[in-house]
């Protein structure tokens, strides 16, 4: 996420890995020293540092002496790193819960109970292993340009009804994630296709209308704020929200059918040798919706059972054993397919 | 020496004992049920999932292919957390899934689920594995799906079962334990009711058991009560045979002294009338030694029982002192009393009271000189104090311990007649009153003080 912005310090980063043969790319990394250190806590993420920072800086405050080295990397490469080079990281935080949930299945976690347990609700962890500290649904973004206020489809039908009805208008302008690129996307349209046959309608739909493929949820966003996109289909709620508190020209939709929402999880690797911070740590996130200033720092929704009551339309993504059936290689390569028959319709 | 055995201790330890086998049987039994069935609930969970993944099974252009269900692998999540792993083999090269996932107990028999357990990536794991043909080609292919879990919701499940079970056979032992306590109690109530009546009884009583007897203890009250029917009438046997022995032998003997008498008159020779005399002192001394021996055996017999019957001494006194008081008037003896006003009332045996009163002052009488006085005394302070001073000749240095021993006579008898069994007497029934017999010697001038020391009790 964010490559170009972070391409300078990418360069540093690698050169501080040089010699150290890993397979992984990594994005950025970054260490932020406490003043008298007394541990280093070593985190792979695939947080942006614009939003992890505020929780480290307080996460230090709290635990005065820990140093953080934070290393931030995409969803497949975290779980390279750990699942097959066994990289040496005493926390992996990651938005990708199907990864996360085979890290976990295949032993690479270790467990613990977080002091907060009791106050989360059950579907917030899993084999005391995996610890969801965020809910972020997947939303649809509308370009101010295209849709007046409140005038945008609130279900995925009025939206398939929409972009038939209008195929001129929207050639072009319509954005999803490649599914093949992004783990996020990924997870999001396995969970659409087994939530609704709408899924298959909709990017046949998208398909026939040239929909654009993106990475990452901020382009997308920025292409709809500028005008460039109509609409943007499954982009990270969490990301929008903090977006529109500083970009005017587009509008977050909930669709009313349902909005799958995606857990982000953090998981102690089995072979963390700093165990006592990275519990620390666990405990820190979990706690976030104690800390109502660092939600709006960081722009992440806490894990509130409540707000998930309130909306019924919601529904967070279970973890168990159901997440590896979209990992199978068999299952992938055909919903990939299945998914480009769709969708890129005309390979050129 | 060994401790006696208590029967309601042993039914008590019997029946705990009992108790805690089937507690324990109890636990394991349940144990042993519910982790067979949550077992054998995972084991259907296992097949199905196995089931549900061999049904989506297909060909595709002469390749086995598997479009893996979602429900296939969520099933298996949906009653714990454990690890999942699967594996599908087409003619035992893996397909997808785990390629390591072991396949020891490989099915033989289609769509009949294998199962086995086997160490996995750390943890005991059960697999099941199915077997399908899927026709891609002419021959047709030999498909097996796996899928394993990990156990620790069983064990988990288990555990919460054997603690419950636990529990449950800990509170049943405790409840049988108390409730055997109680029962080894009550079924022993009637032995120890019947115990409290027997105790309870005084020393003479010796009437049948009358107390309800459970029929276990019949045979054994009747044998108590026959014994002691026999015991009663031995004894009355004994007091009959004392008395009417001390008739029978001293009536006969009476008759003989008399007619000595008669014939020691009629006599004029002085060998003869010697002779006569020797005769009458040793019929004197016979029938004086079986009255005694006589009285020292009632004495004996009634110690053995002693009653406490409530009785005036001051008047048992004057009965006795009345009744020596010819005997004394023949050698002008004066017996002099010194008792408190009114009664001494005092709990004891009267007759044996009685006899020892009549042996101290028999001795008194005759040990002592013609013309001379007997004083019978009462002091009562804590115990009660009966002693009677005579002016008689007096014990001099004779050890007082040898005394009272049976058939003892002092060497200051002369020709006194005698048995050796007067003091002897006196002393016993001090003895059985919890008292004593003291001697000495008269504080006032010559002669013997012998008294009688009897506790209140
Ligand atoms: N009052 C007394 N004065 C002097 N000596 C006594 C007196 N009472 C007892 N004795 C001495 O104690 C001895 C034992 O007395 P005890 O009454 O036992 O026998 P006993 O008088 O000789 O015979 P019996 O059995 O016929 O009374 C006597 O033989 C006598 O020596
Ligand atoms: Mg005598």
């Amino acid at each position: 996420m964010r490559v170009a912005y972070f391409a300078l310090r990418l360069i540093t980063a690698l050169s501080m890995w040089a010699g150290a043969a890993s397979g992984f790319e990594i994005e950025d990394r970054q260490i932020y020293n406490a003043a008298s250190e007394s541990s280093v806590l070593r985190i792979i993420s695939t947080a942006d540092r614009a939003v992890f920072e505020p929780i480290i800086f307080a996460f230090q405050q709290a635990n005065p002496g820990i140093s953080v080295d934070y290393t931030i990397t995409g969803t497949t490469d975290l779980m390279k790193a750990i699942y097959e080079e066994n990289a040496a990281f005493d926390l992996a935080i990651s938005s990708a819960m199907d990864l996360q949930t085979k890290l976990a299945n295949d032993g690479f976690a270790r467990s613990y109970l977080p002091t907060n347990a009791a106050s989360l609700p059950d579907w917030a962890i899993w084999r005391d292993q995996l610890f969801a500290f965020t809910q972020e649904p997947a939303v649809m973004v509308v370009s101010d340009t295209y849709f007046s206020q409140g005038a945008a489809p609130q279900t995925r039908d009025a939206l398939i009804a929409l972009l038939r009805a209008n195929p001129e208008k929207f050639r072009g302008r319509i954005g999803t994630y490649d599914v093949r690129r992004s783990g996020f996307g990924y997870l999001m349209a396995t969970q659409d296709s087994r939530t609704s046959e709408t899924f298959w309608r909709l990017m046949e739909v998208m398909g026939r209308l040239d929909a654009q493929l993106y990475c990452c949820s901020g382009e997308m966003i920025a292409d709809v704020a500028s005008g460039k996109l109509a609409l943007a289909y499954n982009v990270l709620g969490s990301y929008a929200a903090s977006e529109l508190a500083t970009t005017d020209g587009f509008q977050i939709v909930e669709l009313t059918d349902f909005v799958n929402v995606m857990l982000r999880t953090v998981l102690i690797p089995s072979n963390a040798t700093n165990v006592d911070d990275a519990q620390a740590m666990v405990d820190f996130l979990t706690a976030l919706r104690t800390r109502p200033d660092l939600v709006a720092a960081s722009g992440l929704p806490p894990v509130d059972a409540t707000a998930l009551q309130d909306n019924p339309a919601l529904r967070p993504i279970r973890f168990g054993p159901g997440l590896l059936v979209f990992l199978d290689q068999l299952k992938e390569s055909k919903f990939l397919r299945s998914w480009e028959n769709s969708i890129v319709q005309e390979t050129p | 020496m060994r401790q006696p055995t208590s029967i309601r201790k042993r039914l008590f330890y019997q029946l705990a004992a009992v108790a805690a086998v089937l507690s324990l049987a109890f636990v394991l039994v349940v144990r042993g049920v519910a982790s067979q069935a949550a077992e054998g609930t995972q084991d259907d969970i296992l097949a199905a999932s196995a089931t549900a993944i061999a049904d989506s099974l297909s060909s595709e252009q002469g390749e086995v292919t598997l479009e893996l269900p979602y429900s296939a692998l969520s099933m298996l999540g949906t009653i714990n957390e454990d690890r999942v792993f699967y594996r599908v083999t087409v003619n035992n090269e893996t397909l997808t899934g785990y390629a390591d996932l072991p396949v020891t107990n490989a099915p033989t028999r289609l769509d009949t689920p294998a199962f086995s357990t086997e160490i996995y990536r750390g943890d005991e794991v059960r697999l099941t594995s199915i077997l399908r043909r899927v026709s891609n080609s002419a021959t047709g292919s030999k498909v097996v799906v796996t899928v394993a879990q990990t156990r620790s919701g069983l064990a988990a499940i288990t555990q919460r079962i054997t603690v419950t079970a636990t529990g449950v056979g800990l509170l049943f032992f405790l409840l049988a334990t108390t409730l055997s306590l109680l029962a080894a109690t009550s079924a022993l109530r009637p032995l120890s009711r019947m115990t409290g009546a027997v105790t309870r009884r005084g020393p003479s009583d010796l009437r049948p058991v009358t107390e309800d007897t459970p029929a276990e203890l019949a045979p054994l009250v009747g044998a108590l009560n026959s014994f002691m029917a026999r015991l009663r009438s031995s004894l009355t046997r004994t007091e009959d045979l004392i008395t009417e022995a001390a008739h029978r032998v001293r009536t006969p003997l009476a008759t003989v002294r008399t007619q000595a008498e008669v014939t020691h008159r009629k006599l004029n020779k002085p060998e003869h009338k010697q002779a006569i005399r020797d005769m009458i002192r040793a019929i004197d001394e016979s029938s004086r030694s079986a009255g005694q021996i006589l009285d020292h055996a009632m004495v004996t017999f009634r110690a053995d029982s002693l009653a406490l019957d409530p009785l005036d001494l001051a008047a048992l006194i004057t009965e006795t002192c009345d009744r020596l008081a010819p005997t004394a008037d023949l050698k002008d003896i004066a017996l002099l009393r010194k008792l408190p006003d009114g009664p001494v009332p005092f709990k004891g045996d009267g007759i044996m009271l009685q006899a020892a009163l009549h042996n101290i002052l028999d001795n008194a009488i005759k040990y002592s000189p013609e013309d001379s006085d007997i004083t019978v005394r009462i002091e009562v302070n804590s115990a009660l104090h009966l002693s009677i001073t005579d002016q008689g000749r007096g014990f001099g240095d004779m050890d007082f311990e040898s005394l009272t021993t049976r058939y003892a006579r002092g060497a200051n008898v002369g020709d006194v007649v005698g048995s050796g069994l007067g003091l002897t007497i006196a002393d016993e029934v001090a003895r059985a009153h919890g008292g004593r017999l003291e001697l000495s010697h008269n504080k006032e001038g010559q002669g013997a003080c012998v008294s009688l020391i009897l506790p209140y009790v």
